[in-house]
């Protein structure tokens, strides 16, 4: 059944869509951003550490979905792992609750420099919906320096993806 | 008084002063009564304690009793910071009741366990949700876990964040070897402070925060959340939103399977399932894109009725994607069932004791894996499941591998009434403007993990207390059962057998 299935496959080709086009007004901001600070590169592959700081679980599952055979992220060269420690990338969603403000503090510590920080989705943004409530900071903005925000509620795993691969991009560029 | 002593619970609660709530009355109880009704539940094990909850004044238990085909609903007054606890005769009040001391402030008499549970002593305030909330204490104190005693265990602690992409909590195991001699659960870390940002909204408003309880779940909750604001102010809905609605709760229903039975896999490293299915989730939730216009239809479902009517072309797009998974699942449940070393994992790991399913009054798959013919379709029931029932898939070896069995089944229903519910949308409005109205109401939907159920009181149009209870509330501490005596290594397959939502009991 197994092999049948995958033999279909080899003939009908992959159920994987092809690359979209990079944001490039994204690449050349995030570029620009990088010789401010003189970030070193990173190359071409970005390890992405997820960190949910207080989530609906919702921009999980669109995260979840960019391993999916349809995206297939880690054709790009971006794979998420473990821990902080192997991280080059800090994937952060959530609207920052104050219960998660130490765990997130403790991951960007453990996380080896040079890194990016990304915020992801609306509540990362600035707490989407959850703005003003006594138990969230309101954004990651609040106790990280962000270095790109994908906003939406939550993003598409396109949007995602853009957002990621214009990182790569930028990271790559000399 | 003896009389009073040897009446089963429910005869007590019956006995209340009924407030007027849509569809069960509310029992007022006074505190003696109360005491006497919480003694008599042990006597009554067929009354599952489904929520509790609070307000500035009161405390609020919702029952059910299938086999009578009773929802039963009671309140007792707070006096003096108190109310008698219910965990000693219903264990799993235990983590509510935590919960209503730290939101509210109210101390369960009695209670079988007094640790804080949401509040890590980090807000800027305590009781949140009183009527005046007190200043915040001081430094947080590092959480207590139950003690353990015996010869070589050691302890391992995981979490708040995880090393997958999943919601934070904290798991204390207590391991001998390689054998999980307890494990604890430590949740709260997502709390979000969504009952408080609910208060005070209009129902159409404050229908965003419950679309945001548990985002997997968004559609459910959203449902249930309309289906109580629409009892409490007697509204009927458009026969359009009613299937439409009904559409959409059972296409999430399927992309959650379809995604979890593919992790499920992947944790016991078959790839090959892991990859058809996720491939068929991405199928159900692009037609749901276009047929709804969100991938994961938030805010799709309003009080009222659905926020946009199926776009065109939206009915085929979504019989298309059906027509996927059914031409694909049936070889996928036989390749599920024709590799053993996939079995293997599955079958006999994350055992339930039933007794303990039946007493936390577990719904969804893992109530429905243990023996018990639960589904809020069927009961309580609600439209348009009364003229299109669900099949009920039961299974009693409680393990993992009956958990995804109950899943597999429940897809292939769910994909028939889908496709029955989209051959009979009838032509109309899809929604009625909400009255501004005052009253209480009680609504209640089944997710794909179990009845979510929702109380709403509104006042001159405007929210003015509610409480969400999402099934995980149940499966929680069942998990923390399943794992007793399992290795370390099976936790995660474990774990994901479950998929207990994180935020949607944080709140
Ligand atoms: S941005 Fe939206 S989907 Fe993402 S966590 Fe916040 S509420 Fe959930």
């Amino acid at each position: 059944m197994v092999w049948r299935r995958i033999a279909r496959n080899l003939l009908d080709g992959p159920a994987t869509e092809p690359p979209g086009t990079i944001p490039e007004a994204t690449t050349r901001a995030l570029a620009a951003q990088l010789d401010a600070t003189a970030q070193p590169r990173l190359g071409r592959s970005l390890a992405i550490r997820h960190v949910d700081c207080g989530s609906c679980n919702g921009c999980e599952l669109e995260i979840h979905a960019l391993n999916n055979i349809v995206y297939d992220l880690e054709r790009f060269g971006l794979h998420f792992v473990a821990s902080p420690r192997h991280a080059d990338v800090l994937l952060v969603t959530g609207p920052l609750s104050r219960n998660l403000r130490e765990a997130l503090d403790r991951t960007v510590e453990a996380t080896p420099d040079p890194k990016f920080i990304i915020g992801m989705g609306d509540c990362a943004v600035d707490g989407g919906v959850f703005k003003g409530s006594y138990a969230v900071e309101g954004g990651i903005g609040a106790a990280v320096t962000v270095d790109l925000l994908i906003p939406g509620c939550p993003p598409t795993p396109t949007q995602i993806l853009a957002g990621l691969r214009a990182l790569l991009e930028a990271n790559a560029a000399t | 008084m003896s009389g009073l002593a040897q009446n089963p619970a429910s005869t007590i609660i019956r006995a209340g002063a009924a407030m007027d709530c849509q569809p069960w009355p509310r029992m007022l109880l006074r505190q003696e009564a109360w005491t006497v009704m919480a003694a008599a539940l042990a006597r009554e094990p067929g009354l599952a304690l489904i929520a509790l909850w609070a307000d500035p004044t009161d405390i609020h238990a919702l029952f059910v009793d299938e086999a009578a085909g009773a929802v039963l609903f009671a309140s007792v007054p707070v006096q003096g910071g108190r109310y008698p606890a219910l965990s000693p005769t219903r264990p799993g009040a235990a983590w509510y009741e935590r919960m209503i001391a730290d939101l509210w402030g109210h101390t369960a008499q009695g209670g079988t366990d007094g640790r804080a549970w949401l509040d890590h002593g980090r807000w800027p305030q305590v009781f949140p949700l009183a009527t005046r909330p007190g200043p915040a204490g001081p430094a947080p104190e590092p959480p207590e876990f139950l003690p353990t005693d015996g010869q070589d265990l050691h302890q391992i602690p995981v979490g708040p964040i995880h090393a997958g992409i999943i919601e934070p909590g904290h798991f204390r195991f207590t391991a001998q070897g390689e054998t999980i001699a307890r494990l604890e659960i430590r949740l709260g870390y997502t709390h979000k402070g969504t009952l408080s940002l609910m208060r005070g909204k209009s129902p159409r408003v404050a229908a965003r925060f419950a679309a945001r309880l548990s985002g997997d779940s968004t559609v459910a909750h959203s449902l249930a959340f309309s289906h109580a604001t629409e009892a409490a102010l007697g509204v009927e809905i458009p026969m359009r939103a009613v299937m439409l609605r009904a559409v959409m709760a059972e296409l999430e229903r399927m992309a959650n399977h379809l995604g979890d039975i593919g992790a499920i896999c992947n944790d016991a490293s078959f790839a090959f399932a892991f990859a058809r299915f996720g491939f068929l989730r991405e199928e159900i939730l692009r037609a749901s894109s276009f047929a709804f216009g969100h991938r994961l239809m938030m805010d799709c479902v309003i009080p009222g009725g659905i926020a946009a009517d199926l776009a065109p072309g939206g009915a085929e797009t979504i019989a298309q994607a059906l027509a996927s998974v059914e031409a694909e699942l049936p070889a996928l449940i036989r390749i599920y069932g024709n590799y053993a070393s996939l079995v293997d994992r599955m079958a006999t790991t994350g055992v339930i004791a039933p007794n303990l399913t039946a007493q936390f009054a577990a719904g969804g798959y893992v109530g429905r894996a243990a023996g018990r013919q639960v589904d809020a379709r069927r009961f309580p029931s609600y439209p348009p499941y009364d003229a299109f029932p669900p099949t009920i898939p039961v299974l009693i070896t409680s393990d993992v591998d009956a958990r995804v069995r109950i899943r597999l089944a429940e897809l292939t229903d769910s994909a028939r009434l889908t496709q029955a519910l989209l051959g009979a949308v009838a032509h109309g409005p899809i929604s009625v403007t909400l009255p501004m109205g005052s009253g209480e109401g009680i609504g209640v939907a089944e997710s794909f993990r179990g009845d979510a159920w929702h109380f709403v009181r509104l006042e001159g149009g405007l929210i003015t207390a509610n409480f969400m209870r999402d099934p995980s509330w149940a499966q929680w501490p069942l998990l923390e059962a399943a794992v007793e005596g399992n290795i370390v290594a099976d936790f995660p397959l474990v774990n994901k057998s479950f998929n207990g939502s994180y935020s949607g009991v944080d709140l």
